[in-house]
């Protein structure tokens, strides 16, 4: 991919075409003073595009141009392009523009003898010369070759007649019809070599996109790519955003997504202005809901939201939304919110995105919301589907727009991260609804897959829509599992009741305890009163003891008074007791 | 053919170029030769009319334009070819 950006170089000079994207591709627009030729097959849009160039040059540069077609007459180009609101006749008047139609009638002509186009160079340069004209567009020359039997005549004066207005400085546009084998049916591109665009129209999946390439610049560099364009209601529109580098600015200001508990997780600030937001989920999990409360939110703020809806049409929009007590049609009044509905198929993808592009444009929002982009592929693969999603991201990004984009993940197979992973990556902030099927009913959860740069929770909450809004509750986490809905209002009446039985098991539990000490404590007195009279039996058995001891000692020594005894025989009657 | 104007001739050349000159004396001579007091030419030279040329879709240089008899034919060329000419003109020989 290689686009210039910079100002073109001074040794070519280019001139602007004032179309949105073809001056970017190009590097500023046409090689200035020289021919450029651009072929397509029927109905691609060469009339509009050369039309487009010289109703741009002469209301926006100041170039005055003079359009010779030699197909349609200037009645039918006038009510052509006057949808597109281009307005011929005011610019003739003005002499900034001429139309001249140049109609050739075979059956007319009879050739007697050497000509030469003599005539055709008298009426450009008189066309030119009339209003100073500074472009000029020659659509389709080709009609000559139908039109006059000699081609050797002719191409020879082509050769001229380009020569000539290369000679007078003129910036010209030649169309040609797309052939077959060469470029262009009669061999054009031999005569106009400094640049050549090729616009094609192909149909895919019956959806028709029409793509834009510059196959040659002479001098220049230009982006190489196909570009997806589209004809519009505000003229042609290229649209060319996959040159930007990712230098866009980054604000930290943070901006409400409109759901209380959403914006707390989300480290209480809600997401970065600027950010893109992917909201996933299975068919029915809110992801809608989720869009409108963020617009609502930026509304509420009083900035303009722009709303792209494929599924429904504005006034379903409306009406749904007011279910969950979102009421959208004061800010459509106000003019805050815009909503686009479309079907998917109306266009093919890059179609979508260059209407985006447009409407962005001209709206300058500060959110928009796209329900679904899983809808703009269709068929089609997320090959196909992420580099367009890129450019439109880019785009928004740079102009500091903050985006949701609600996308419906495939059911079964896949889990839903890895059906997204696509597109993903380009997102900085992804919120995942889920459906949870338990119990005979359906709850939603929503939680925070990933948010780039700020704190956010790793908590599952239930996400609850009813006529107060919407709201989000911390589900129940039990020990196996996660429940919601009723299974979690149940499961915690379930759980009070236990906690109720379980306090009063308690105290039962410590009113035994008393008992059971009280009892033990009686005990241990009676042992203890036991203990004490054994003790008190014991002393006096001692004491009685003691006392027939004493008495017994003084028995005998009274005795051995008595008998006057020695020693031995003191002993020896001793030891007889 | 009647007699009178019947034939209403214009000459469209760009200035005194051999092509335009060869024209002129081919025209005058093939008419005085089959029509003889039935013709009027108008030469008219573009380099100095330019505006002319779009009124009769004038590209190739000469071109006769036979205005009346209706419908308009246009020969292109010096005229050099007299049979061709009087084809185109839809004159009889005489």
């Amino acid at each position: 991919m290689k686009t210039t950006g910079n100002s073109p170089s001074p040794s070519l000079p280019k001139s602007p075409t004032g179309i949105q994207g073809l001056d970017e591709i190009t590097g500023g627009g046409l090689p200035m003073g020289r021919p450029t030729l651009i072929c397509g097959s029927a109905g691609s849009g060469k009339t509009m595009l050369a039309m487009e160039f010289l109703v741009r040059g002469a209301a926006q540069f100041g170039e005055p141009g003079v359009f010779m077609m030699f197909e349609e007459n200037a009645a039918e180009l006038k009510a052509n392009v006057r949808s597109l609101g281009f307005d011929l006749d005011k610019l003739a008047a003005q002499k900034k523009l001429v139309l001249d139609y140049v109609h050739i009638e075979r059956s007319e002509i009879e050739e007697t003898g050497e000509y030469d186009l003599e005539g055709l160079f008298i009426r450009l340069g008189h066309a030119v010369e009339s209003i100073g004209a500074k472009r000029v567009v020659l659509d389709t020359v080709e009609a000559l070759f139908s039109g006059l039997p000699n081609h050797a005549v002719l191409r020879a004066e082509l050769r001229r007649l380009f020569r000539w207005l290369k000679d007078r400085g003129l910036t010209a546009m030649i169309t040609g019809e797309r052939g077959e084998q060469s470029l262009t049916r009669y061999g054009l591109e031999e005569y106009v070599a400094d640049c050549v665009i090729i616009l094609d129209q192909r149909m895919d999946e019956q959806i028709s996109t029409r793509r834009l390439r510059v196959l040659k610049y002479r001098g220049s560099a230009h982006g190489t790519n196909e570009y997806p364009f589209l004809i519009g209601e505000r003229g042609f529109s290229v649209l060319p955003i996959t040159s930007l580098q990712l230098n866009h600015q980054a604000s930290a200001q943070r901006i409400l997504t409109g759901i209380a508990r959403l914006d707390a997780m989300l480290g209480g600030k809600g997401v970065f202005r600027g950010s893109s937001v992917l909201v996933s989920g299975s068919p029915g999990s809110g992801k809608s809901s989720v869009g409108v409360a963020f617009i609502d939110a930026a509304c509420r703020r009083g900035e303009r939201a722009l709303f792209f809806a494929y599924e429904e049409s504005s006034a379903q929009i409306v009406r749904n939304m007011r279910s969950i007590g979102i009421d959208l049609e004061p800010w459509v009044k106000k003019g805050l919110l815009q909503i686009h509905s479309s079907r998917p198929t109306l266009h093919g993808l890059e179609q979508h995105l260059v209407m985006m592009h447009d409407a962005v444009s001209a709206f300058s929002p500060a959110v928009v919301v796209v329900d679904p982009i899983s809808n703009l592929t269709l068929e089609r693969g997320e090959s196909q589907m992420k580099p367009t999603l890129m450019r439109l991201i880019d785009f928004l990004k740079l102009q500091q727009i903050t985006t949701l984009f609600t996308s419906l993940t495939a059911g079964g197979g896949a889990t839903p991260e890895d059906s997204q992973v696509g597109v993903s990556s380009l997102m900085d902030t992804w919120l995942l609804l889920r459906n949870v099927e338990f119990n005979g009913e359906r709850n939603r959860t929503i939680y925070v897959l990933k948010s780039r740069g700020m704190a956010h929770s790793n908590q599952v909450r239930e996400f609850v829509l009813s006529d107060q809004g919407i709201d989000l509750v911390d589900v129940y986490l039990g020990a196996d599992r996660v429940l919601t809905g009723t299974a979690r209002v149940a499961q915690e009446g379930q759980e009070r009741a236990a906690a109720a039985l379980r306090q009063q098991d308690h105290q039962r539990k410590l009113r035994q305890l008393a008992n059971k000490r009280k009892a033990i404590e009686a005990q241990i007195a009676v042992l203890r009163a036991e203990a004490e009279s054994a003790a008190a039996e014991v002393n006096f058995a001692i004491a009685q003891q003691t006392l027939q001891g004493a008495t017994t000692q003084q028995n005998t020594a009274v005795m051995a008074q008595l008998r006057g005894a020695n020693k031995t025989g003191n002993r020896r009657k001793k030891g007889k007791r | 053919m009647s007699e009178g104007l019947t034939f209403e001739l214009r000459l469209y050349v760009a200035g005194q170029t051999a092509k335009s000159l060869a024209a002129c004396a081919n025209l005058k001579r093939i008419c005085e030769t089959h029509l003889a007091g039935q013709y009027r030419i108008e030469i008219i030279d573009l380099i100095k009319n330019p505006k002319l040329a779009a009124g009769d879709q004038i590209l190739a240089l000469p071109t006769l334009v036979r205005r009346l008899p209706k419908p308009i034919r246009k020969i292109i060329g010096d005229l050099s070819n007299e049979e061709r000419v009087l084809v185109g003109l839809d004159v009889h020989p005489v």
